[in-house]
Parts: C-alpha cells; structure tokens; sequence
C-alpha cells in the first residue's frame, strides 16, 4: 500500500532531558486505520504532536503525502485534522462557528452544506447552536472531530478518542471513525482500550519507553503472537499435576476444577492429541473443553512486559 | 499566504469583543471618561492653560494614549494567553499558517479594538471640550503605531506568561507607571529640572508628546525623536515576536 505518513529515525527530547522518542520508524498507510498503543508515557501524544507541528524533533524526519512538516508545512497540516486527547474548547463558541473558524483556519472557503453534513454524521446537528460550555463530554469530543474535519483532512489522528465516553457513545463513535475509513480518510488512533484496536484497526503499532516494539496487520499479530488455549473441565479435582504430565507446562485452575493448556497453533503439532492421551492414561477424566485465544489486551501487556 | 487563515483568527477575535462589548467597550471609555471629568474639571479648574491650550483639551491626547496602550496590551495578551490556558492553542499551532499570519490575525484584531476605543474618546471628548486637530496625519501615524506596537508588546506577554498573575504584573507594575508619569496628566516642562530629565528616560513621553503635538502643536521633546522612539520599539516588538515563532518558545514545546 502507499505511504501517506513516513517517519524516519526520529527523536525528540525534551528540555528538562527526557526522552520522549527514540529512533521511531513508522509508515502510515494511505487509507487505514492505525492504532498506536502504548502505557502512558510511552511516546504516542508527542509523536502525534510532532507530525501535526505543535512539538518540534529533536532530529529525524517527518514526510507528510511527500512533503517535509517543516520545510512544507502548509500543505502536511492542510490535510492533517487532529482531536486531541483534552478537551479544550472555546466555552462560549457554538459548536457551529466554532467548525466555521476551523474551516477559514486551515484555508478553505466557506462550505455551510459541508459542515452541516458533518455536524449531522456526528448527531450533532440538533446542538449547533450550543457553546461549547452547555455540552457534555461525549458531545464535547464530538465537536472536536467535527472541527477536526471541517477542513475535510485526508488523515485525522484521534488521540484517545473514546477517553471517559460511556459504552453507548464508544461505540457510536466506532461507527463514526469506520465511517471516515469508508470515505478514504486515514485514522491513526491512540487508545488504552485494547478492544477499540481490535475491533477498528487494520494495522496495530506498540511504542514503549520512546520505542516503536512492532507494528503489525492487526490480524497477522494476533494470529503470530497470540496462543490458544484448551480448558478441560475435570470430573474430579486435582490436588496437583502429576509429575508425567510436566512436560506439557499445564496450569491448574484455583479451585483445582480445570486444566489449562496453552499452545501454538503455527507449531506443526498442537500436543493436544498426545495430551489426551497421557490424561486419560494417568486416570484422569473431564466432562468437558472449550478452546479460546489470547486477545490483542494480552499481545500488548506481553510485549510492553518484555520491552520493559 | 493563507488569507482565510488571518480571517478566521481576525473574525473570531472581534466577535469576542462583540460578546462583551461591556468589558471591551464600555469598561475603557468609561474609565477614561471618569478621568476626564476628575482630572479637567477637578484639576482643570486651577490650571487654566498649558502652552496656550486649556487643561481640559490639553489632557485628551494623552488620555488617548493613556487608554490604547493599557487597552492594546490587555486584549492582545489576553487573546494569546486565553487559548494558550485553555489549550485550544493546539488548532492555531497545527494549522497551515505561518507566524506572520497568526500575528496578523491576533494583532490586526486587537489593534482595531484599540483604534474603536481611541475614536470613542476622541468623539466623547469632543462633547466636553474644543479639539483640534493640526496634523490629522500625524495622529492617524502615531494612533496606528502606538496601537500596533502596544499590541505586540501585549502579545509577547500573553505567551511569555505562564499565569494569570504574570499577565497583569507587567501592565500593573511597568506600563501603568510609566503611562501616569509620562505626560498624561501634565507637561514635563511643568517638573523641576531633575525630574524633566528622569523623564525622557520614560518611552511613553515620546508617545505622548509626538501624539499631543500633531492636536496642538506643543511637544516636549521632538516630533521626529517621538516618531524614531515610536518606530524603534515596534521593530523591537516584531523581532522579539519573529524569535518567539523562530524558536517555539512557550508555544511548541
């Protein structure tokens, strides 16, 4: 796929000596959705604040559809929309002229049917009236993306775009941002809900400590790093393994109910046929098993666990 | 250059003011009003004339003055320092506009608010006392420099302050002062000598003066020397606000 973001070797360190940014490479499709997670400090807000101009790099480079953020920074923010973590609003805007002076800001003419249909995607149409002060936090980050995209950007970077919404506008605003996807607009977001990634992302990236750790197809890293694992459900509770199954690696459950096995579905052979065996050869029985798979929750504390 | 970009910054500043057309408007043009019934009827009543110009006309130049250098610096510190406590500053610093622009539209914008304060005293005045006006181009100039360098100055002062606090001291502590002693109120030829010259250390004399002299023809130092002063501290302000841009200081971290 074409690149739209292109970042090489960048660094950024911070007045007081911190470093914030290590050596980040990241591309950035034309079109996806990219999640960049990460704990907090690990890089992602001054990431995004760098390649939409509000931080400066210590050294390396940004290109934005080709062009540098430094040497050509009109056309790079021209198509760059960004809502931001906060919540920082103008108290006694209308969300309406708000969106208006967004628009003049980033040098297109004025387009009222353009916002309309905007402010209406976002269910916000009703309230277009409304300062920004008289509106609740959902609808709040609301007229952030809608500002945000008044300029019609081709990406828009949503950083923590679900942070203290309730479940109900979470998952309107997946909607939103599938939507966006549809129109062609790229969306690099950066969230601590891991079920937000996995539900909207093509692409998944891991900073840590100012390090990007992966990046990956969404897909391909729960499938390459994910495990699976089989319960069985006992007849009879266990006060211990037997020392002849050892060599499986099994867990017990705390009340002693259920085995757990965990394995690789890329290895040639899953173990499970052999486990069977050695079970049922040991005495032991179970009435039932179920398989599950380890989410992209567990793939993220796994690698910040061993980055860290 | 991104003109809808200026337009934008410009529009939503003025209708700021528009909003609180009492705090922007009706708080200065009352104040100054105030002055000019204590100070011309009070004080006026016993100096009857200053270089030939009655006390009440001879005080309107400098209450001009008085009033677009306080009123320059709170609006534009003010318009800066707002979106920068707020945080809404992260829209004006990822937008395609550059520092010139983002001046233009945050200076423009509170320069015009000055230059509407400074014609409302100067009709207000004109009900209570006789003005003239000798050099109408003179005054337009030294007006829209004061006003212009005033509002970059307060600018600067918006970013470089990092709270509330810090956005009054200076005009409180410095601008104030010297606003009071630089001839607002008087001539400086009216001080002993020692004093006329601690005041040509003031800036705001020079202001004052060149102002006072193109309504009646009264200076105390040179109109050329007001108008270099004048001059001199604007390209002090733009260079200071071009650093400011060059280096992201206070604004980009």
């Amino acid at each position: 796929m074409q690149s739209i973001i292109s970042i090489n070797s960048l660094h950024k360190v911070y007045a007081g000596g911190f470093k914030a940014l290590n050596d980040v490479n990241l591309e950035i499709n034309r079109g996806e959705i990219f999640a960049l997670l990460g704990p907090n400090g690990a890089g992602k807000t001054t990431l995004i604040n760098i390649v939409c101009g509000i931080a400066n790099a210590t050294a390396g480079s940004v290109k934005v559809d080709g062009h540098d953020i430094s040497s050509e920074y009109r056309q790079t923010r021209s198509i760059i929309g960004l809502v931001p973590q906060e919540l920082p609003t103008e108290s006694f805007e209308t969300i309406w002229s708000a969106c208006r002076f967004s628009r003049g800001l980033f040098n297109k003419p004025a387009n009222p049917a353009y916002i309309e249909k905007v402010l209406r995607s976002l269910s916000l149409w009703d309230k277009k009236d409304t300062i920004s002060v008289q509106l609740s936090g959902g609808m709040k980050r609301r007229s952030l993306i809608a500002k945000a995209l008044a300029h019609e950007p081709e990406i828009l970077f949503l950083d923590e775009p679900t942070a203290g919404v309730d479940v109900e506008l979470r998952q309107d605003m997946w909607g939103v941002i599938a939507g966006l996807r549809e129109e062609g607009v790229t969306v690099i977001l950066t969230t601590h809900y891991i079920e937000e990634a996995e539900q909207l992302a093509d692409r998944v990236g891991v900073i840590n400590n100012g390090e990007i750790i992966i990046v990956a197809e969404k897909d391909r890293l729960m499938r390459d790093m994910g495990k699976k694992y089989l319960t069985l459900h006992l007849q009879q509770p266990l006060t211990e393994i037997p020392t002849k199954l050892s060599a499986y690696q099994l867990e017990l459950s705390d009340d002693k109910k259920d085995l757990i096995y965990s394995y690789d579905t890329k290895r040639e052979g899953t173990g499970i046929t052999a486990l069977l065996g050695d079970l049922s050869s040991a005495g032991i029985n179970f009435n039932d098993l179920q398989t599950s798979q380890s989410s992209l929750e567990d793939i993220f504390v796994d690698l910040v666990h061993k980055n860290s | 250059m991104n003109l809808r970009g200026i337009k934008a910054i410009y529009r939503y500043e003025m209708a700021r003011m528009f909003r609180t057309v009492v705090q922007s408007i009706v708080a200065p043009v009352l104040s100054t009003s105030l002055y000019f019934v204590i100070f011309g009827s009070a004080i006026g009543s016993r100096i009857t004339e200053i270089d030939g110009v009655s006390y009440g006309s001879f005080i309107v130049p400098g209450l001009i003055m008085l009033s677009i250098m306080t009123e320059s610096i709170a609006n534009s510190s003010f318009a800066i320092y707002f979106p920068k406590f707020t945080g809404t500053i992260f829209e004006v610093l990822s937008a395609p506009v550059s520092y010139g622009e983002v001046v233009l539209g945050y200076v423009g914008a509170a320069a015009t608010k000055s230059l509407i304060i400074g014609g409302i005293i100067l009709s207000t005045a004109s009900f209570f006392v006789d003005i003239e006006i000798a050099h109408p181009f003179v005054m337009v100039t030294f007006l829209l420099l004061t006003c212009v360098s005033f509002c970059l100055f307060g600018f600067i002062l918006g970013i470089w302050a990092t709270g509330w606090e810090k956005l009054t001291i200076v005009p409180i502590l410095i601008i104030m002062p010297l606003t009071f002693l630089g001839g607002t109120f008087y001539s400086i030829s009216m001080l002993p000598p020692v004093w006329q010259t601690i005041s040509l250390f003031n800036p705001v004399v020079y202001l004052i003066s060149g102002f006072r002299w193109s309504f009646y023809e009264n200076a105390d130092v040179s109109v050329a020397v007001s108008l270099a002063t004048t001059i001199g501290f604007l390209i002090v302000c733009l260079l200071v606000v071009r650093w400011i841009f060059k280096t992201g200081y206070r604004l980009r971290s």
